[in-house]
């Protein structure tokens, strides 16, 4: 049987419950009659033999650029880096793709007699991998080689003796990434190209990139103008990464990228409903459904986290391209869309999505408040291209327990975000002039981002600015089954049913909206005529 | 006339401290705060004058006197019975002269520095305390021709604010209220000093950081004097103040009183940690995190075990943990004040204040001048009556006591008794 498209269902009264994820849980919801539910296409098929098709793609380079043994050389500085631990989501089954790329890479690398090779996590301002992190993605065998000798290293956004500057873009952009990768003879990239904002030049300008470098195009006038930020031809976050990215390959650092993609098969046979359509659920898809959900309320979220973080994705991978980066990244967009398109036709006055418990950066950690306004307004809101699926001054129903808990070792500026900027505005563009330039270079922030797992001083106003083109587009957020203290505190409207927020919503939008639901994940994008 | 009396009676007194463990101030019924008709003292000798209540507050050395809780150390510089009130704004009855030498005519609003220092008891030579003018630290609190009493509102001479039949003062405690002044900022008036007093004698660097632990009457009125003094130049003035406050109401009153930001107390750490760019270590189980650096001065209101102990773990080496707020018998880990040579400083009362006006960080002269004349400053600049959240006539006494116990939790944050009009507000 093909692979079916994706889907817009117009909700009737033969339509069965909708499935909202809400937090470390899930529940059903009953929308209004003539409301529309988005579907992702279903899994695309993979490929049969991952090793076969990256050897491929490795000596058959796209764009101007030689195959990759072609630039392998005794006596040569090879540096691979990776992205790290937010992708993909859920972490996938072992093998991970990473690790399949870097082995292939590596046999090339050993065939050509190349003996300095480096490996680097691309971080940005992501927290440091942990062991068992940095195992599942690149394989025991690459961790036990390379790590014991100081060769698997993780990038290092705050140390000055492994940067280098490189100068400045046309539009005065300062760039400064890793030495390491910068001074080699060859930096070969490896990605995982989950969603369409991901890769390209992004993955060395911004993954390989100290504060100084990302304050250009992380901060809420480009995240105004990405519209949306999936959209690389619409958006300004990648028009400043590609410029960077262009800058350092006129500076003479040689990319070889190599970037796959996965299909959206997110979900273990044990979660399987939640893949599948809700009319199509077999009588054991109720069945789990029910205990699932019942085990997950019942347990502490503690506990709740515990299982759904241990979940292993069934993510298969769907092509592999190499070579040089515009070419290899305008393959892998046209990949990631033929996956995650859906075509959408209008927009809506109210969109309504249910915010699952883990987003990219929260991976093995607690989704705090202001993570599930960046997974909510940062990531569902901006999976479209053309125009945003709600209209401008509408509606954002989000579904989450959105409880005030932090992660303090991963998340520590966070928790002084939340209680000491968020009580004081929530007003992008003020929290970028008054707060953030004393959080990305407070030294305990740095010391717990270079010597523990923490996210970066500046990360939480990162995720702030992800929400400003929503936060700008829409007349109101209102949050279902959230804390309403939390809630309040992101400047949202508390809801308690989905009833109530419709009600809160008419406010807005008046009494007879159209609404949308994105029954995301399973991910996928919109494609909004 | 109504007066509120507390009597020596160990019975009531132990039945207080019981009943109060269960909430501040539930215990005004019970213990040994009773409802009498007395009439005014006698003028105990030349210099005394009659004082009327017409607002007066209720303090927290007040409520923990009521609840059984204060210190064993004023035993021997309290004489019983007594009536309290110590924060009084009245009307003189006769005429009569201030403490700076003005003119008082008979009905003529007054505040009363209550401390009884050796010039209100007669004794001459003064202490060298009195002499320099810092009656807060009078060693003579128990002698002279008055009985043993720290303040008005401890002594059993003097009468005190809680009561109709009025009090008996010395010019030397005498200040007139200035048109300008609301009764409610009047009865704000002593708080203030006490806390211009703390403000002044506590080393704030320029540009530094500032804490204050606490939101109560008296948190509040350190921000608000701390922010007037550093605005007028008479202090250095902080880069920033802080403020952990538990209630919204709090934190709203102490960001417009001056605080730079006012937040929960067990946030307060982390955010002094924020702005002196401290790192933090420890915070194991039971301990404290503490601070590399941490706050100049951190301004403790509260006065508990808890409240020292976090002070310590957010000051900085060798900097100034102020006592503000009345403690008791605390049990404290001072290895941090030892290690990291902690000023640990009580703040008490007032007297005379070095506060000139500073340029160019120097002080202006030597600009000595009472505290009281700086706390009117502060009180008619900040208006510092909105603090006052009720008033209660004496006769509700019991209401009024269990209001200022839990004033914090029922969003108020000082009550006063209503002394002349017998209304509610």
């Amino acid at each position: 049987m093909s692979r079916r498209p994706g889907f817009v269902l117009e909700v009737d009264k033969s339509t069965p419950p909708t499935l909202f994820w809400h937090g470390e849980g899930f529940t059903l919801e009953t929308l209004p009659e003539g409301s529309r539910v988005i579907y992702a296409p279903e899994p695309m098929k993979p490929i049969e033999d991952p090793y076969r098709a990256i050897r491929h793609a490795l000596l058959h380079p796209l764009g101007d650029s030689d195959p990759l043994p072609a630039l392998l050389r005794p006596g040569m500085k090879l540096t691979i880096c990776f992205d790290d631990v937010s992708l993909p989501l859920p972490p996938m089954e072992a093998p991970d793709a990473r690790q399949m790329v870097i082995e292939t890479v590596l046999d090339m690398a050993a065939e050509a007699g190349v003996d300095d090779v480096v490996l680097v996590a691309a971080l940005a301002l992501h927290r440091r991998m942990t062991e068992d992190e940095l195992r599942h993605a690149l394989g025991d065998r690459i961790y036990d080689a390379f790590a014991p000798h100081g060769l698997l290293t993780q990038h290092d956004a705050e140390d000055p003796d492994n940067l280098i500057h490189l100068g400045e873009t046309d539009q005065g952009e300062e760039v400064e990434i890793n030495k390491r990768a910068a001074t080699s003879d060859l930096l070969v990239y490896v990605n995982i190209n989950l969603v369409a904002m991901d890769g390209g030049h992004k993955s060395v300008a911004t993954g390989l990139a100290s504060y100084r470098s990302l304050r250009y195009h992380h901060n809420p006038q480009t995240m105004r103008h990405s519209t949306s930020f999936m959209d690389q031809h619409r958006s300004e976050l990648h028009s400043s990464n590609w410029r960077m990215g262009r800058h350092i390959a006129q500076s003479g650092v040689k990319v070889f990228q190599v970037e796959t993609t996965l299909n959206n098969r997110a979900f273990p046979s044990n979660f399987a409903f939640l893949q599948k359509r809700e009319w199509e659920w077999s009588v054991r898809d109720r069945a789990t459904y029910l205990g699932t959900s019942a085990a997950l309320n019942a347990a502490p979220p503690r506990v709740s986290r515990q299982i759904l973080h241990g979940m292993r994705a069934p993510h298969k991978l769907t092509s592999v391209q190499a070579g040089e980066v515009e070419a290899v990244h305008n393959c892998t967009t046209e990949n990631v869309w033929a996956q995650q398109g859906v075509d959408v036709e209008g927009q809506t006055d109210i969109l309504t999505m249910g915010l699952p418990y883990i987003c990219p950066y929260n991976v093995n950690s607690i989704m705090n408040p202001i993570l599930v306004a960046c997974l909510g307004l940062g990531y569902f809101f901006n999976m479209y291209r053309g125009k945003p699926l709600v209209r401008e001054g509408g509606v954002v129903i989000m579904r989450h327990p959105t409880r005030p808990e932090f992660h303090p070792g991963h998340h520590p500026s966070y928790i002084d975000f939340y209680e000491q900027v968020l009580t004081q505005t929530v007003d992008p563009l003020r929290i970028q002039k008054e707060f953030e330039e004393s959080f990305a270079t407070d030294p305990w922030y740095v010391h717990l981002y270079r010597t523990g797992h923490a996210y970066h001083g500046v990360h939480p106003f990162y995720m702030w600015y992800w929400c400003a083109h929503a936060l700008a587009h829409l007349g109101r957020v209102i949050v279902v089954g959230g804390d309403p203290r939390a809630v309040r505190r992101l400047g949202f409207s508390p809801a308690s049913s989905l009833d109530d927020a419709l009600e809160i919503a008419s406010d807005v939008v008046g009494p007879s909206p159209t609404v949308t639901h994105v029954h995301n994940p399973p991910i996928f994008m919109s494609d909004v005529h | 006339m109504t007066t509120l009396l507390f009597e020596r009676s160990l019975p009531r007194f132990a039945a207080a401290r019981v009943v109060s463990s269960f909430g501040s101030g539930r215990a005004a019924g019970i213990g040994p705060l009773r409802l009498v008709e007395q009439d005014a003292p006698e003028v105990p000798a030349e210099g005394w004058v009659r004082v009327d209540p017409v607002l007066s507050g209720i303090c927290g050395s007040d409520l923990a006197t009521l609840d059984g809780r204060s210190s064993r150390y004023f035993e021997d510089i309290v004489s019983f019975p007594f009536v309290p009130g110590h924060e009084v704004v009245g009307i003189v009855a006769a005429d009569t002269v201030a403490a700076d030498g003005a003119a008082l005519e008979a009905g003529s609003r007054v505040v009363l520095q209550p401390v009884l220092g050796c010039v209100a008891r007669g004794i001459d030579p003064p202490c060298p305390a009195c002499r320099a003018g810092q009656v807060g630290n009078c060693g003579s609190l128990a002698f002279g021709h008055l009985r043993p009493g720290l303040q008005t509102g401890f002594c059993a001479d003097t009468g005190g604010g809680w009561s109709t039949a009025g009090l008996v003062a010395h010019t030397s405690q005498l200040y007139g209220v200035p048109d300008a002044l609301s009764d409610a900022d009047a009865v704000t008036i002593e708080p203030v000093a006490c806390a211009v007093h703390a403000v002044l004698s506590a080393p704030i660097t320029p540009g530094g950081v500032v804490a204050v632990l606490g939101a109560g009457t008296v948190g509040l009125l350190v921000t608000a004097a701390l922010s007037h003094l550093a605005v007028s130049g008479r202090c250095p003035a902080p880069a920033t103040l802080l403020v952990g406050a538990r209630y919204a109401h709090q934190q709203r009153l102490a960001r417009e009183l001056g605080a730079t930001d006012a937040l929960p107390p067990d946030q307060l750490p982390r955010t002094v940690r924020r702005h002196s760019r401290s790192l933090s270590f420890g915070g194991a189980a039971g301990v404290t995190a503490t601070l590399s650096g941490g706050a100049d001065v951190v301004f403790d209101c509260v006065g508990s075990p808890e409240s020292i102990a976090q002070s310590l773990a957010m000051v900085r080496p060798r900097g100034t943990v102020a006592l503000v707020g009345m403690p008791g018998k605390v049990t404290v880990d001072l290895a941090p004040l030892w290690h990291r040579e902690v000023r640990l400083a009580g703040a008490y009362a007032y007297g005379t204040e070095r506060a000139g006006v500073r340029q160019n960080g120097h002080q202006d002269g030597n600009g000595d001048m009472p505290t009281f004349a700086l706390a009117f400053e502060v009180a008619e600049s900040l208006q510092t009556g909105r603090l006052v959240s009720a008033t209660y006539p004496l006769t509700r006494f019991e209401d009024a006591v269990a209001h200022a116990g839990a004033a914090g939790r029922r969003g108020a944050v000082k009550i006063a008794f209503d002394v002349k009009k017998r209304q509610t507000r």
